[in-house]
């Protein structure tokens, strides 16, 4: 057997490199359940996102409970655009793979906008197809901030209210304003989002 | 037991084998002991883990055997499919339905004398690090991201600077299609497995709005029944890819989608191969990467030849490309990285003093930190509900909630990687 604890030796008496020692190594501390040891290191990377957190006064994070820091939510209240005086609410999911996996992020109310569908799926490049595990919390919740200062018309979810707003602006502005009341257009039932 | 083996190794057995081993070559490492000294480590001491019994699996159990290992463990949590018999050559049409592991085991007993294959059909996560310390080596042919981070954090928590027993070379081999990798982990010395997550490769997804508005491909008509309308017509109900009622709901939605939209192709296997993320597999790229797994392996064990420094790469999608380079650590590594001092306080010591600790140390110089341990949080600057809710720990005593000997993970904005301490009370 190839002798790599002498080259371990070598190396940090040769003075390189310190090996570093990893964060969960020194948890040897007898009793710390073996299957817990990847929900340690995740709760590690998770706590490093979360308190790297450089969020304006315009989004707040809600843990229901404070020691489970894998599902809370995220307010937004605009200050600027179409959606100010609304204050919308998001889920968030951190599965165990994360950050191989995105968190999923869902509406968690009936609002109308061009990116956001009725079941509250949200149509943002970096939660699917453009997620890289480099990513963290913080960009995402940016990217959400932007999609109610820039709706887009070009990947829509609410096919309804994309066509709206490039046919008819004013039409549309309108119908942001009441669905932000509560209203009720062509049937469905929008969620009053109004900051109290 | 030791004459029965002594019996199988009839003249000649290993006579190409032995041409490596019996004398020194220009590649040998010093420590090589050519001859009985490093056959005997091979055939008699050594003892192998094999993680996998699959596609991966196979090929490298039989390596394995053929190499000369002759105590071999493997574990596999999954049974035999029918789709498994085209590559995974240890299993017959009887097989279906057993345990990998277990059939795997007896078929390479029966056919390779004198050589001991011990199975566990189960998970990895069901031993403890007693059962990972009674192997000089793992291999693993894993098929999931989930499977490899833990065995990787498990041998990298299992180092203990005393002991130098308790690191385990970690060999993991890897093929998606007609491209494998087979790279060489010593856990705590090189890059680990977490250290390279970001380059990995991330399922096609197709933009949440191309399958809600403009599909084009089935795909995006089985992604819209499985991402959209699934969770709209179940609710909270978990999607079961392994059950065929699932795929067949599935299926049947996608398939009117497609009609819908003029669409060819939606079948049912196509539907489960998407769901599941299944590419299919390629027998030569697993016994490819299966063999370059094993000479790591017999190189390790016997150090007849200098090993993979530290990954290789193969993609054998036009022709064939190999490539090898040493895969670099990551200094902020969640698993291997950080920097880690001991510390000893006084039992009456608060958070708010230790932090302030921390904060004058010369040696540690951190600004702002957040202070957590593997199952709780004892402080955290932010956000500012975590903050108010962990507040209160501040006036607590440390001793009150970190147990003696136990970890902190400190991070801050300041460090560009986290800090563990090991605390001890004085």
């Amino acid at each position: 057997m190839i002798k790599i604890w002498s080259m371990k030796k070598n190396e940090e008496a040769a003075g390189k490199k310190k090996p570093k020692t990893s964060a969960a190594q020194i948890r040897v501390q007898k009793g710390a359940a073996s299957p817990l040891l990847t929900q340690c290191v995740l709760s590690n990377i998770v706590t490093i996102d979360l308190t790297e957190l450089d969020l304006p006064s315009t989004m707040k994070t809600h843990f229901p409970d404070p020691a489970d820091l894998l599902n809370f939510s995220l307010t937004i209240t605009p200050d600027e655009g179409m959606y100010t005086g609304g204050a919308f609410n998001f889920s968030f999911a951190i599965n165990t793979n994360y950050p191989h996996d995105p968190p999923k992020v869902k509406c968690t109310q009936t609002i109308y906008h061009p990116n956001v569908d009725l079941e509250g799926n949200v149509c943002l490049n970096i939660l699917r197809e453009d997620w890289k595990p480099v990513l963290n919390l913080n960009a995402v919740m940016v990217g959400l901030q932007y999609l109610f200062l820039e709706p887009n018309t070009d990947d829509p979810l609410n096919k309804e209210a994309a066509q709206e707003m490039s046919k008819n602006r004013d039409q549309f502005l309108s119908h942001v304003k009441s669905s932000m009341r509560g209203a009720n257009i062509k049937g469905v039932q929008y969620t009053n989002v109004l900051v109290q | 037991m030791t004459d029965v083996q002594a019996n199988h190794d009839w003249e000649g057995r290993y006579y190409h084998i032995d041409q490596i081993l019996d004398a020194p070559g220009p590649r040998t490492d010093e420590g090589f002991m050519a001859g009985d000294g490093v056959k005997d480590f091979l055939r008699k001491q050594s003892k192998i883990l094999v993680i996998g019994a699959g596609g991966l699996g196979c090929e490298i159990l039989a390596n394995l055997a053929l190499t000369g290992f002759k105590d071999i463990h493997v574990i596999d949590m999954d049974t035999i499919d029918i789709s498994n018999l085209n590559r995974q050559f240890l299993f017959r049409p009887k097989d279906v339905g057993k345990s990998k592991a277990i059939v795997a085991a007896e078929f390479i007993m029966n056919r390779v004398p004198g050589v001991k294959v011990t199975p566990y059909f189960g998970k990895i996560q069901d031993k403890d690090d007693e059962y990972y310390l009674q192997f000089n080596l793992v291999i693993c042919g894993l098929d999931s991201v989930e499977a490899r981070r833990w065995i990787n954090a498990t041998l990298v928590n299992l180092v203990d600077p005393e002991n130098p027993e308790s690191l385990k070379p970690l060999i993991d081999g890897g093929t998606e299609g007609f491209k494998g990798q087979a790279r060489v982990i010593l856990p705590t010395i090189t890059s680990c497995y977490e250290c390279s997550l970001d380059m990995l490769n991330k399922p096609t997804a197709f933009p949440i709005c191309t399958i809600a508005n403009t599909p084009r491909l089935p795909e995006h008509c089985i992604e819209w029944a499985s991402v959209l309308e699934w969770p709209r017509v179940h609710g909270d109900k978990k999607m079961d890819t392994d059950n065929p009622d699932d795929i067949t709901w599935l299926y049947t939605v996608a398939a009117g989608r497609a009609k819908e939209f003029k669409i060819e192709g939606v079948t049912w296997s196509l539907t489960q191969g998407v769901v599941k993320n299944i590419i299919p597999a390629i027998a030569s790229t697993n016994a490819i990467i299966a063999a370059s797994c094993c000479n790591e392996a017999f190189k390790i064990a016997t150090s007849s030849a200098a090993y993979l420094n530290n990954y290789f790469m193969l993609i054998g999608i036009e022709g064939i490309y190999s490539y090898t380079f040493e895969h670099e650590k990551k200094s902020n590594c969640p698993v291997c990285g950080g920097e880690s001092v001991s510390l000893s306080i006084s039992r009456e010591m608060t958070l708010e003093e230790l932090i302030d600790l921390l904060t004058e140390r010369q040696d540690i110089q951190i600004k702002n930190p957040s202070l957590s341990t593997p199952t709780k949080q004892l402080y955290l600057r932010a956000p500012p509900q975590l903050e108010e809710a962990t507040r209160p720990n501040m006036f607590k005593k440390v001793s009150e909630l970190v147990p003696d000997g136990g970890e902190v993970t400190v991070t801050a904005g300041t460090l560009p990687f986290s800090l563990s301490i090991d605390l001890s009370f004085t």
